[in-house]
């Protein structure tokens, strides 16, 4: 585990202004570098449990298991960290038990839900997500998604039947292709990132981005820039203030880079540069 | 649920409800719409059909596709569109579009649902041996030895990619981009990473003197990731090198 890096983060989960019940959840445990956000669907509260069992038993999986493996290590055949892979394997076993759960529990029938994580350790970050649950990084006053939406609609624009812009304003919005829980398996999109100083990093589900338009969060972020209490409460306020058709929920996450972790990746950097 | 009305110069010769989620449209008789016309490729057009809404695909026709007289290679359909196939018609009528699903309700569409037409399939039998061959290299090395595919990297839907140095003394050195993350150039004078994405192999600014981004063929690429294509030259601290995607 890296000592080195530390986190301020900021979470806020608010039901919206319609729905009677709030259906995600969100977790974070900053002594090992993890935030959590899921996205929980199905009848009869089931979205909840789902969600919750997401968020618990990656982090409950997390915990107990970081300790023992060196996370910034690279795995020769994957060619991701120990840490992007352990978290993946987080993912596969509490992707399991909610299959399980929802094989085997009559009022679980069909609950899935969506995950968005993140883990920070030594210079960088890993990210994980199944279904359209966002990540953006902003740096340098600049807002950037670096998630991609596992939707219908994402799906058809890279397949070119519509442009972004159409897609906007279409159809089906909230149909996703991916989930967890609905299968034996699930499909992760895993990816690493290197950490700079100053970036602050928004998590969030399709109750904030539906609402609020990326140039809206851009100046939240800047207007609030010091205060992430300021700026989560802000986007809830807006997403709210735009109908909050959906539960919203968003996590905000500061990384602090020592001066040890800085030189480390520096150093990385192949020789023949020189 | 939608239908296709076939006619050729105002007289109607049938209906089709799309009552499957792909529907093919050709001469032979394998498909679920045929016209036998010369005009007509064996296998011309695709409909997709997902929940309320149907989209059409060229299948690299001759003499093409067209909606309202407009050549297309893929197309969202709305109701009253004409699609042109050699001299026959297809008239798409469907009223139902966009008025019954619950605008707010998120609904999860199985992947491995048989018939579904999002994941990219194989065209040919070589295509389906290598795409056979992919998967099981990437459930080998996926992590925990998880069988299904299903669960792999994500790096498997990615060509390998490698950078070949262009210029200066290490000119022909070759970086195969085999991790998740890679950094390159000199620290104090600019440093960039290629992070492998979903999408593909992406160039990040993280650090340069006097505020110089890295370029990708010549132009600065900013602050945002840049996306990178086969045969690309990036260049880096003065170090130019070519981008090359094994496969592509």
């Amino acid at each position: 585990m890296d000592k080195s890096l530390t986190l301020e983060i900021s979470g806020f989960s608010d039901g919206g202004a319609v729905r009677d019940h709030n259906e995600d959840c969100i977790g974070s445990a900053a002594e090992i570098g993890l935030v959590v956000l899921a996205d929980g669907m199905g009848g009869h509260n089931a979205g909840e449990v789902a969600s919750d069992m997401a968020v618990t038993g990656i982090t409950a999986s997390l915990r107990s298991r970081i300790a023992d493996i060196d996370t910034d290590s690279v795995d020769e055949k994957t060619g991701f960290t120990q840490g992007t892979l352990l978290i993946h394997e987080a993912i596969q076993q509490v992707n399991r038990e909610i299959f399980e759960a929802a094989q085997n529990r009559p009022q679980c029938q069909g609950m899935g839900t969506t995950l968005v994580t993140a883990l920070f350790y030594g210079d960088r970050v890993t990210i994980a997500s199944v279904g359209d649950s966002r990540l953006y990084r902003f740096r340098n006053g600049e807002l950037e998604q670096l998630t991609s939406d596992h939707t219908l609609l994402q799906e058809l624009v890279d397949r070119g039947f519509y442009s972004a812009e159409e897609a906007r304003q279409s159809l089906n919005k909230n149909v996703i292709t991916r989930a967890l829980g609905t299968e034996e398996s699930a499909q992760v999109d895993l990816q690493e990132e290197i950490i700079l100083p100053h970036d602050v990093y928004l998590l969030c589900s399709d109750g904030l981005n539906d609402m609020v338009e990326d140039e809206k969060i851009v100046s939240t972020l800047r207007k609030f820039g010091g205060n992430l209490d300021k700026i989560g409460e802000e986007l809830i306020r807006l997403a709210n203030d735009a109908g909050g058709r959906d539960n919203i929920s968003v996590i905000l996450v500061r990384p602090q880079l020592s001066q040890s972790a800085l030189r480390r990746w520096l150093n990385r950097i192949v020789s023949w540069f020189e | 649920m939608g239908k296709l009305v076939l006619s050729i110069q105002g007289k109607i010769l049938g209906e089709f409800p799309l009552s499957k989620e792909r529907m093919t449209i050709g001469r032979l008789a394998d498909n679920d719409i045929q016209i036998d016309n010369l005009a007509v490729s064996g296998h011309h057009a695709l409909v997709l059909t997902i929940l309320d809404d149907s989209f059409l695909e060229d299948l690299d026709s001759t003499n093409g596709t067209f909606v309202n007289r407009k050549p297309i290679k893929k197309y969202a359909l709305k109701h009253g569109d004409v699609i042109g196939v050699g001299k026959h018609e297809l008239k798409f009528i469907n009223e139902q579009a966009k008025k019954s699903t619950d605008f707010e309700q998120t609904i999860i569409i199985r992947p491995s649902a048989p018939g579904d037409s999002l994941q990219s399939k194989p065209k040919t039998k070589e295509d389906a041996a290598v795409a056979q061959a992919a998967e099981k290299a990437v459930a080998a090395a996926a992590p925990g030895g998880d069988a299904p595919a299903s669960s792999a990297s994500p790096s498997s839907n990615l060509p390998l990619a490698r950078l070949q140095v262009l210029n200066g003394p290490n000119a022909g050195r070759e970086l195969e981009l085999t991790k998740a993350l890679t950094t390159l150039g000199k620290p104090g004078v600019q440093v960039a990473a290629i992070s492998r994405r979903q999408q593909g192999y992406y160039l990040v600014h993280v650090e340069g003197k006097d505020n110089q981004f890295p370029k990708v063929n010549g132009e600065a690429i900013g602050q945002q990731a840049h996306l990178l294509h086969d045969g690309d030259t990036v260049e880096i601290a003065g170090t130019k090198m070519g981008l090359f995607l094994l496969g592509a």
